[in-house]
């Protein structure tokens, strides 16, 4: 009986260890990025549950293993063996019933925290979104605003229509916890409550290519007034955009081109646009290009027909565009000096 | 030199080659013929390429001899029965031998070489995610027709499924060698079955590490389309490398079933069956008729990207969620494939060193099934985020949650095992009590992500990387050395060294918990799976650091342990006797284990792990066991 009891206060003794030292590691009260959306208060209480769990049942195994193995070691010149018994029906049975009893239990907790997830409020506001090799669009149909950051307002659920335009992507904010694949063909919804302003990212968790690692886009959560800043601001310059230049550099956004092309002279998967017209581009056979109108409308039609030297084999799909939108592109491409 | 080039398995490398060129040829002599371009970027078009594999894969297995029997016969000529000894040393386990212990062998020495792979591969990502930014994988780089994330994309992926193909072989190499001899059995039900299964996991690890020049694939081993459909030609290697592995997993878990079912000593009722081979028959009962769903979700992947057949293409009515449904229906059951037999060394070895009966023998062989079944209920837990019918989220968060309590049943039997056991810790026995706490880890980080809503954070993240390395290090790696420890003696007459089985292990298993808590804690935080770059912001710097320097002592463990392993063959301690005093069959006869296995035939005539009950045999030969090796 003794050893029973000091396993016993053992096992209490580690469980309370091992669950405090979680908490210190920062992994139990909280999974650790700050609580963003209303979605993930209840998935970190689940979490925290579920954390009190395993420091228990860690204990609960961990313990009596060591005890034995300390206790219950062979002495040396000790030619005996263990004790006789080969089992237990009734231990065998609790320790089958009591666990089945925990686990439904836990799967209710589980349903209940989804469901909490899931809730729906039917004045949330609607954003498009494109995922597609390697950047995030965001549209504000309401507003007639394309960008490549993500704007929402604090305690104000939304409702994200998400979409994809070439293989599955997954929209995933750590702060708010919830993820969700995007398959290309149907739209997905998305629905998340931001409960605290701050700028956070969104970070494609579904494995998309080669640039997969770099496919994040700047999530902002602003106060209510700040939002209707943001939004003013981003139609006056949607509509001062009129012009062939900005309606340009809305189509790149638009149609994810600045996921491999940068703006900046940075090499990216694809040659960066700083001062890239007009100028002689080396192709991978070997012979230069100047970088003029008809270049660059072959280079969006039909992208493998002349590769540029340095770049691994084009992974850029075909791009249907209209004579006058290739002709804006252009235009925004030349202020790129 | 000369000696290698006339085995069986240069034979079979030389005829893999020719049948390679005669497939490749034979579309491109078409594609010639109906005026259709004849190269691309790799050489060869990728049909020429996917014919070539294919005829490769039989050109190696008539050449090398393991199906010659088979012709033979078909040409009403006899063959010898069972096992002739036209080799020694090295050469018998590099030419076809029908012998299970050979095969064993061969099975595990193969999987030795493609963990080491494997490893190795894990070791080049994990040096370049030692710190945030691009260090050698830039995107400047160039091998293989690949820049550096595109190489990091198919190291990454390749690690998976090399790891997966290693840990398929070296289960089958333990219940080769083992199952049999535990049985009383003379070899297995149908040898040349099992010559044939290992013969064609070989050219199976060539096309995988073939996918590598071939310009590689992006797609993880998942192979989720439409990435896998946009992959270059060498996701098709990938896919018919993985088809032929599986085909060596279903014939080799056919034939253990049938071994199992007929070839029984005397008196081994079900309930008598040593506890490994319990573990046996519920790993091949998941091998044997899940195994076929992996292939065919690759299958149709292939010809969608062959022939345009839309499966999984929205735009022609298919569906890439399909896909997922049908590859988990595998995909996941496999990890019971891989988990169980370990579970098994476990059961079998624990009573051993604890001198103690294994507690709830019936519970704990009862649950191996239960997880076998209750594991093909469980699939779409992978698919939690995927966009699938939402409702049926629900139900299979209970399904997988109920895994949790067959598995709760060995750990609590486990416990009650080595309670008021004489406990001695001889290396095998290090690594079981290792794999115990490491599995244990395992365990219980998987009820998260069962349940739907937590999930929705932890998937894709380097959470589940951890917890996943947690359960098959656990449920396979520890296990698997325990084993290896613990039978070396069996196959050799000689044991492995003690002290440097013991720098393995305490080398390993401190750094393998720095290496799954850190991932775990940074999964947490936001570093998602199958990146090749994090964002320095994140602050991950220091615990990828951590993690790397963790990774390179796991890999020197493993050389360690690979050096004793292949130095003691000649030079270890001598050990021919009943080393661990244990009460198994194969332990009563010396070692190491004669041709034929035993002289004579033994009846069961007690239960298996007596320990501690003066006078109890489990065994009893027909007269006194004597071997002619002797």
């Amino acid at each position: 009986m003794g050893h029973f009891i000091i396993v016993g206060i053992l096992v209490v003794v580690m469980a309370i260890l091992t669950y405090v030292g979680l908490d210190a590691a920062g992994v139990a009260t909280q999974m650790h990025p700050i609580e963003a959306s209303l979605q993930s208060v209840s998935i970190d209480w689940l979490w925290n549950w579920e954390i009190m769990a395993i420091s228990f049942l860690f204990a609960l195994i961990v313990v009596p293993m060591a005890y034995s193995m300390i206790v219950f070691r062979r002495k040396k010149g000790d030619p005996s063996e263990g004790e006789h018994f080969e089992g237990n029906t009734t231990l065998e049975i609790v320790w089958t019933v009591i666990p089945l009893f925990a686990v439904l239990a836990l799967a209710y907790m589980g349903s209940y925290s989804l469901g909490e997830t899931r809730r729906v409020d039917p004045n949330a506001i609607v954003i498009k979104v494109k995922a597609q090799q390697f950047a995030w669009t965001f549209e504000y149909p309401e507003y007639g605003i394309v960008s490549n950051e993500l704007h929402l307002p604090v305690d104000q659920q939304v409702v994200l229509k998400m979409e994809s335009a070439d293989v599955i992507h997954s929209f995933w904010v750590p702060e708010f916890r919830v993820k969700q694949d995007i398959v290309p063909g149907p739209l997905t919804d998305y629905r998340i409550t931001p409960i605290l302003v701050g700028d956070y990212k969104v970070r494609c968790a579904e494995l998309c290519g080669a640039s997969h690692a770099y496919m994040e886009n700047n999530v902002i959560v602003d106060t209510k007034a700040d939002y209707d800043a943001w939004i003013a601001e981003q139609r006056a310059i949607a509509l001062a955009n009129q012009t062939p230049e900005g309606q340009g550099k809305l189509l790149t956004v638009k149609n994810g081109c600045i996921g491999c092309h940068s703006v900046d002279g940075a090499k990216m998967t694809g040659p960066t646009w700083l001062g890239l017209f007009g100028s002689n581009a080396e192709l991978a056979d070997g012979t230069t290009v100047v970088s003029d109108e008809a270049y660059i409308t072959e280079s969006i039609l039909d992208p493998k027909a002349k590769e540029v030297a340095g770049f691994s084999p084009t992974t850029m799909p075909p791009y249907t565009l209209s004579e006058v939108e290739i002709a804006n592109i252009i235009a925004y491409l030349k202020t790129l000096k | 030199m000369k000696k290698f080039f006339s085995t069986a398995l240069a034979r079979g490398l030389v005829w893999q080659l020719i049948g390679t060129l005669v497939g490749a040829g034979l579309v491109t002599g078409i594609r010639a013929m109906m005026g259709l371009s004849i190269t691309d970027t790799f050489f060869f078009t990728e049909p020429a390429w996917v014919l070539g594999a294919f005829f490769g894969v039989l050109f190696f297995l008539a050449g090398n001899g393991s199906v010659s029997d088979w012709f033979k016969w078909s040409r009403g000529i006899d063959t010898p029965e069972h096992h002739e000894d036209h080799y020694t040393g090295w050469e018998k386990y590099l030419n076809v031998s029908l012998d299970h212990k050979v095969i064993g062998i061969q099975y595990t020495v193969t999987a030795l070489l493609l963990i080491s792979i494997g490893g190795l591969f894990a070791l080049i990502f994990r040096t370049e995610l030692a710190q945030s930014q691009l260090q050698f994988l830039t995107v400047d780089m160039k091998l293989f027709g690949q820049n550096g994330p595109q190489l990091y994309n198919t190291l990454m992926s390749l690690h998976g499924m090399i790891m997966i193909v290693s840990i398929l072989l070296g289960i089958a190499g333990i219940i080769n060698y083992v199952v049999p001899l535990l049985l009383g059995a003379q070899d297995m039900a149908f040898p040349r079955l099992n010559a044939f299964s290992f013969w064609i996991a070989v050219p199976a690890a060539v096309l995988l590490l073939m996918s590598l020049v071939l310009g590689g694939f992006d797609t993880g081993w998942t192979g989720y389309p439409p990435l896998s459909v946009r992959a270059p030609v060498g996701v098709q290697m990938f896919f018919l490398g993985v088809a032929a592995a599986g085909w060596s997993s279903i014939l080799g878990a056919l034939n253990v079933i049938a071994t199992i079912i007929r070839m029984r000593s005397k008196g081994m009722t079900a309930m008598r069956m040593p506890i490994f081979v319990w573990a046996a028959v519920a790993t091949s009962i998941i091998a044997l008729t899940a195994t076929q769903l992996i292939g065919l979700s690759f299958q149709l992947v292939m010809f969608q990207r062959l022939f345009g057949m839309g499966f999984f293409d929205p735009a022609k009515g298919g569906n890439p969620v399909l896909f997922q449904h049908l590859f988990w229906f595998y995909s996941h059951p496999a990890v019971y494939v891989f988990v169980l037999p370990g579970l098994g060394v476990i059961s079998e070895l624990l009573p051993v060193f604890a001198r103690k009966p294994l507690f709830g023998y019936r519970w704990i062989a009862m649950s191996s099934m239960g997880i076998a079944l209750v594991g093909f209920l469980v699939w779409a837990h992978h698919m939690f985020t995927s966009g699938m019918n939402e409702y049926l989220r629900v139900p299979f968060m209970y399904s997988t949650l109920l895994v949790a309590i067959p598995t709760g049943v060995k750990f609590f039997s486990w416990v009650a095992t080595i309670w008021k056991g004489k406990l001695t810790y001889p290396t095998p026995m290090l690594f079981v009590l290792g794999a115990i706490v490491v599995f244990l880890l395992g365990g219980l980080t998987g009820p998260p992500n069962a349940t739907v809503s937590v999930d929705l954070h932890l998937h894709d993240t380097y959470f589940i990387v951890g917890h996943f390395h947690d359960t098959i290090f656990g449920g396979f790696v520890f296990p698997f050395f325990a084993a290896l420890y613990y039978w070396f003696p069996k196959a050799t007459g000689r044991r492995m060294n003690e002290t440097l089985g013991k720098i393995h292990f305490w080398l390993m298993t401190p750094s393998f918990f720095v290496l799954t808590f850190g991932m775990m804690q940074i999964g947490l935080l936001g570093m998602r799976r199958r990146i090749v770059d994090y964002d320095p912001a994140l602050g991950f710097d220091s615990t990828h650091l951590v993690l790397t320097i963790a990774g390179y002592l796991i890999g020197l463990s493993v050389l360690i342990f690979i050096y004793n392993f292949f130095n003691s063959i000649k030079n270890g301690e001598k050990a021919e006797g009943n080393v661990w005093n244990s009460r198994s069959p194969e332990w009563q006869v010396p070692s190491p284990m004669p041709v034929h296995n035993y002289d004579q035939p033994f009846e069961v005539v007690g239960e298996p792990y007596d320990y501690g009950l003066p006078g109890s045999k489990y065994v009893e030969f027909s007269s006194p066991a004597k071997s002619k090796h002797k």
